[in-house]
């Protein structure tokens, strides 16, 4: 099922055509009303009539996350206060959130967008979606709400939180549709069991996950823990919130991007040049109709490829592979490039481990540390200290082999990793504490 | 023969021991033998108690990782050698002893030794056609 034919199934030139005419009109808006734009592109050298086709695109400055916490609250806002009918705010983890402003017609898209999200996963009219995003600053699950809504689907506004509780009203109310983090479905799917509730009977069919980086292996383990069929969905609250991109469940292969309101692009995070579809890189969007804060060339952070072929669902806007990580969580340990989901696949890999890991990373002398914990079951565990020595030992062998980091393994007791509402804290880095 | 044993992963967290103790406490279990295998990190808690089942059913439910391992008592001659005879014949066997620790109480002249074995079917046909007393589980649990 496509929710909006005329849009979603548009020829390749037809997009092109419809990006640039967007891409223009977005950068004499910015230009002429966001006074940061005007000096960016003043600096470069390019005023956006110079930008003549979608390839001058790459001649325009980047947008950072930092420069949007430097115009806290209000400074990249392209409307003026009174259309501004929504704002949301980024958790920020250190210093000022980064605020996005909503105009009508903004809340308007969004929830077109996610709309087509919804149908694009497998959902529709009928359906009992589950939203235990969390409402609030956060954008999940307002923006989930609405798109649910305009489906016609019947939403039920959990936020996040109070397990035991979604579980009973899962159960009760037939949830047929859930929408949250993959971390928390898994956490889910935990205290189901440990409530007796078999999660895998219940009339949940699909699960809309996102809002964090998660490897295809952790898909499968939560395909089976909960007997649905789980759907990534992307989206960064700079740029909307959910529903700037999602899979088809025809393919389960790439997350389509809306590429009638965005555009993206791929490029090498080294040296800013961008690279040639196919190509691994990190996600630039640039949006072509919003209007409270529209975003020229932003940095996502997220790194993934773009490719342009032919989906056999019908749709023809471009994918994204699944991302393989945020470049803000790739760990450099001893000159490494770590990235948090490639230690998830090893564990993932590794008969009856827990999908429950924490990464500790610290400092001995001039040497970083890493410190992969992992949690014990009874499934791993042994009553032989050589074989959980051997459970280790291989664990740390097959993240030797794989990314070339030696790392030390500490087994835990279980449920001592604390399990996550929202986003699960994977890494926690002390060599920042003493920089 | 085979004595139920308790094992019970254990991180290497100060009063970890003793919420075991407390918790098998609470629920009036008696803890029989007991050896702690440890490395730097994690330990491995053995027990023998009274009544393993219920043991097992409250550790459970404290969230601890438990497992039944089976093992057996042995009587063993409390005199210089008395140990080793047996071990020589285990090995005559090739049964290998994965761990082994001693109860406090003793019967008669006699320790009581608790032992893991490889093959614990070989270890028992070996040592009892040869006279070496093993105890029923019986025993070991009301001693
Ligand atoms: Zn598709």
């Amino acid at each position: 099922m496509i929710w909006n034919d005329d849009f979603e199934t548009l020829p390749r030139e037809a997009i092109e055509s419809l990006q640039l005419k967007r891409l223009q009109q977005t950068l004499e808006k910015v230009y002429a009303t966001v006074p940061f734009y005007r000096d960016s592109f003043t600096k470069a050298g390019i005023k956006p009539a110079d930008i003549k086709s979608l390839n001058d695109l790459q001649n325009l400055p980047f947008t950072l996350k930092q420069d949007m916490r430097d115009s806290y609250p209000y400074g990249l806002f392209a409307a003026p206060l009174e259309q501004i009918v929504r704002i949301h705010a980024s958790s920020g983890t250190t210093g000022k959130p980064t605020v996005v402003g909503y105009t009508r017609r903004d809340i308007d898209n969004w929830t077109e967008l996610m709309a087509r999200s919804f149908v694009a996963a497998g959902t529709n009219q009928g359906d009992i979606i589950h939203n235990a995003y969390g409402y609030g600053l956060f954008t999940g699950g307002l923006g989930a709400h609405y798109g649910a809504e305009r489906v016609g689907a019947s939403v039920i506004p959990m936020s996040g939180g109070n397990t035991k509780k979604q579980l009973m009203i899962m159960q009760d109310f037939g949830s047929t549709v859930l929408t949250c983090t993959p971390s928390y479905s898994l956490y889910l799917a935990e205290v189901a069991a440990e409530e007796g509730i078999d999660i895998r009977k219940l009339k949940l069919k699909v699960g809309i996950l996102g809002a964090e980086p998660w490897s295809e292996k952790m898909r499968q383990e939560i395909e089976a823990k909960l007997n649905i069929k789980a759907i990534d969905i992307y989206g960064l609250s700079e740029i909307l919130g959910p529903g700037v991109g999602i899979e088809c469940i025809e393919a389960q292969n790439g997350l389509h991007i809306w590429e009638d309101h965005f555009i993206p692009e791929i490029i090498n995070p080294e040296t800013g040049e961008v690279l040639p579809d196919g190509e691994k890189g990190e996600l630039v969007i640039t949006t072509i109709t919003k209007e409270g804060i529209p975003l020229i060339r932003y940095r996502t952070r997220d790194i993934t490829r773009l490719f342009k072929e032919p989906c056999i669902c019908g749709r023809t806007h471009a994918r994204i592979e699944r991302l393989s990580g945020r470049s803000d969580d790739m760990l450099i340990i001893r000159g490494v490039n770590v990235f948090p989901s490639q230690i998830e696949s090893v564990l993932f890999n590794v008969d009856g481990v827990e999908p429950h890991y924490q990464l500790i990373v610290d400092r001995d002398g001039n040497l970083d540390t890493l410190e992969v914990q992992v949690e014990v079951n009874e499934q791993t565990f042994s009553d032989e200290i050589k074989v959980l020595q051997g459970l280790s030992n291989k664990i740390r062998k097959d993240i030797k082999d794989l990314l070339g980091v030696t790392c030390k393994i500490r087994l835990v007791e279980p449920k001592t990793i604390t399990r996550s509402e929202g986003k699960a804290k994977r890494v926690i880095d002390n060599r920042q504490q003493e920089s | 023969m085979k004595v139920e044993q308790i094992s019970i992963f254990i991180e290497n967290k100060s009063g970890r021991l003793a919420e075991v103790t407390g918790v098998l406490g609470k629920t009036g279990i008696n803890i029989r033998a007991l050896s702690l295998a440890d490395t730097s990190d994690f330990g491995i808690l053995r027990l023998i108690v009274d009544d393993s089942q219920k043991a097992l059913k409250v550790l459970r439910e404290q969230r601890f990782t438990v497992s039944i391992t089976e093992v057996i008592g042995i009587e063993v001659p409390d005199s210089p050698g008395g140990l080793t005879s047996i071990l020589q014949l285990l090995d005559q066997h090739n049964v290998n002893v994965e761990y082994m620790y001693a109860f406090a109480e003793r019967v008669g002249n006699n320790a009581i030794i608790i032992f893991r074995f490889d093959n614990v079917d070989e270890a028992i046909s070996a040592l009892s056609s040869h006279g070496v007393k093993i105890l029923p589980s019986e025993r070991i649990t009301s001693i």
